[in-house]
């Protein structure tokens, strides 16, 4: 546990499912400096990384390691990863540019992550919470058997333990790597979440950028209630899947969390900032 | 009764000419001019012959390929072949009907059940009603809608998929189709009564699975079940949608692979030459393996049924222990 809070945070301005295309770029990631991509202004790393990395100039929020994360928001020592060793598997054996297997091996020590998910018990404002977030940078936070697994288990744990259940969501879907057993995890993590409904116990969906198909279209999408980071891109169908079958240009800020409360789809928009207080209130009212 | 299909696929396309050519001698012979009951004879034996060579080996492409042929029986032509008494149910009160998702009350050698299914038209008139088979998250909410009606009345729920996937359009975004089909995956997962779903063609994503969380999952032999299209997944790997015959390999998509990694319970053969060269036929079969299952599902109490669909998901997945 003090392993990784030892760790240093990292910033990426890109999101990119490829860590060779990280690694790539070590100036704009461990540099002094960072570039805020939506300003465009060149700031001193360590007061983004003060501010939660928000852009302390324009207020745009830039992605957040999970494990960052979840040791700034829960209570100060509060944290216990759970299910470590789980680990994935090729079923398929699948390949492509190169063996899912090798991808697995260079993306897990690239990221000192073994999968997509981060999760365990911790207390937030004081309230228990069986919690975890996802780690976008390993494979776009993609779902396959191990992810599954640990959300799975995480609802379990929250239903054992009579607590809220709080997952941070950021994820391009499932993980075609492992075909139909990742499409099955949608089905697994929301028949977990149906049992623990029964304990009356809030689950609440935190929306970060981006949230996308198989993990949108399953429990990210089910809170009790549902929360979203500003400017998130959030939506069922990538946008470029949609322009291609619609053969129209998407307006500006469409699938984004403004768009997503307009429609009534999210429950509320809260800056980053605000989330541990506004999430300490919820857990709070919904007891 | 077998049928000469007007469309073919280019694998099937010699043992149609084959069979067209039999057709003509049977009919010249009928004619009384001359007997060709040897050579008729013969190539008969041949056209066997070539169906099984087609037919025994083929490619996960080809399966795909089967899967979507325009010829195959759809959801309402089995509606008609398996049930009796159909009463289609509309809407989903909420925006509108959606008619890629058709459901209603149907019977099954005379008891009630509720049927839904995704339905794909066989024309461009058709298609444009049922968007080609893929359901805004209405279709979802009705399908919903309907799951809730069975258990209400402790009616067994049977439904069929066969879609290319959600539909990807900015109504169906705006409406919430993630939303629709997580909202489903939830609610079918606590369903008291017995649910079976059978994949008769295409099995799409997400979109398939939101009206197939069920007790028995089925397969029709040459159906597929994945998690993207194998076109889709080219079009990221290989940067290449004519890749899709590699990608169809790559994602070990059909029904044969999916009983191999058993995630699902049972394959439904289908007739020589596939399902639409003998829609009755497959509807016996099918019928048959549903009956075998719907008997065994009812002796489930309901809390009983629920369980044993949570076992049966909650196993779902291939992970190792570090
Ligand atoms: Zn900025």
């Amino acid at each position: 546990m003090a392993a990784w809070f030892s760790k240093k945070p990292r910033i990426s301005p890109v999101e990119a499912a490829d860590v060779e295309a990280l690694r790539q770029q070590p100036s704009r990631m461990q540099g002094l400096w960072a570039k805020c991509d939506a300003c465009n202004e060149i700031i001193y790393r360590q007061e983004i990384e003060r501010n939660w990395n928000v852009c302390p100039l324009c207020g745009h929020h830039l992605p957040w390691p999970a494990r960052v994360r979840l040791q700034t928001l829960l209570d100060p020592g509060s944290f216990e990863e759970f299910d470590t060793e789980l680990e994935a598997q090729d079923p398929l054996g699948f390949s492509d540019s190169k063996r899912y297997k090798d991808r697995l091996r260079t993306t897990a020590r690239a990221l000192g992550e073994a999968d997509a998910f981060v999760s365990g018990m911790g207390r937030l404002e004081g309230h228990p919470v069986s919690v975890g977030a996802f780690v976008f940078e390993f494979m776009g936070g993609s779902m396959g058997s191990v992810v599954g697994e640990k959300v799975t288990r995480l609802f379990e744990r929250a239903f054992e333990n009579r607590c809220a259940a709080v997952v941070f969501n950021a994820s391009g879907g499932a993980r075609m790597q492992e075909g139909i057993f990742s499409l099955m995890q949608m089905a697994k993590t929301s028949a977990a979440l149906a049992r623990f409904r029964s304990v009356k116990k809030p689950y609440i969906s935190v929306l970060l950028h981006p949230t996308t198909g198989g993990v949108a279209a399953s429990f990210a999408w089910l809170g009790d209630v549902v929360l979203a980071e500003p400017k998130a891109l959030i939506g069922f169908a990538g946008p470029r899947v949609i322009e291609q079958t619609i053969r129209q240009k998407l307006p500006e800020g469409f699938q984004r969390s403004e768009f997503l409360l307009e429609h009534g789809m999210v429950d509320a928009i809260v800056p980053r900032r605000e989330l541990r207080t506004r999430l300490g209130a919820l857990l709070s009212l919904m007891g | 009764m077998a049928q000469l299909p007007s469309f073919a696929l280019d694998f099937e396309r010699p043992l149609l000419d084959l069979e067209r050519k039999i057709e003509e001698l049977k009919t010249l012979s009928g004619s009384g001019a001359t007997d060709f009951g040897q050579e008729i004879a013969r190539l008969e034996k041949k056209a066997r012959r070539l169906q099984s060579e087609i037919f025994s080996d083929l490619s996960r492409w080809q399966v795909t390929q089967l899967s979507r042929h325009p010829a195959r029986p759809y959801f309402l032509d089995y509606i008609e072949m398996l049930f009796t008494d159909f009463f289609e149910l509309a809407g989903d009160r909420r925006f509108a009907e959606d008619a890629s998702i058709v459901g209603g009350w149907a019977r099954l050698d005379g008891e009630t059940v509720l049927v839904l299914g995704h339905q794909k038209g066989r024309n461009t008139k058709e298609n444009m009603l049922r968007n080609f088979g893929m359901p805004r998250p209405e279709g979802y909410r009705k399908a919903l809608r309907l799951m809730r009606l069975a258990e209400r009345f402790g009616k067994p729920i049977l439904t069929f998929v066969d879609t290319p996937g959600a539909y990807p359009g900015i109504g169906a975004e705006e409406r919430g189709q993630a939303e629709a089909i997580a909202v489903n995956l939830e609610a079918m997962a606590g369903l008291t009564v017995p649910v079976i779903s059978t994949v008769i063609g295409e099995g799409g994503s997400g979109g398939a699975l939101a009206i197939a969380v069920a007790n028995r999952v089925l397969m029709l032999e040459n159906s597929i079940y994945s998690v993207i299209s194998p076109e889709s997944c080219s079009t990221i790997l290989y940067r290449d949608t004519s890749k899709a015959e590699k990608a169809a390999d790559a994602l070990r998509l059909t029904a044969r692979d999916l009983y191999q990694m058993k995630v699902v319970d049972e394959l439904v053969p289908e007739p020589p030459g596939g399902a639409h060269r003998n829609p009755d036929e497959t509807a016996e079969s099918l019928g048959r393996v549903l009956r075998k299952h719907l008997a065994s599902l009812r002796s489930l109490a309901p809390q009983a049924l629920v369980e044993d669909r949570y076992a049966k998901f909650r196993a779902m997945g291939v992970f190792g222990r570090r």
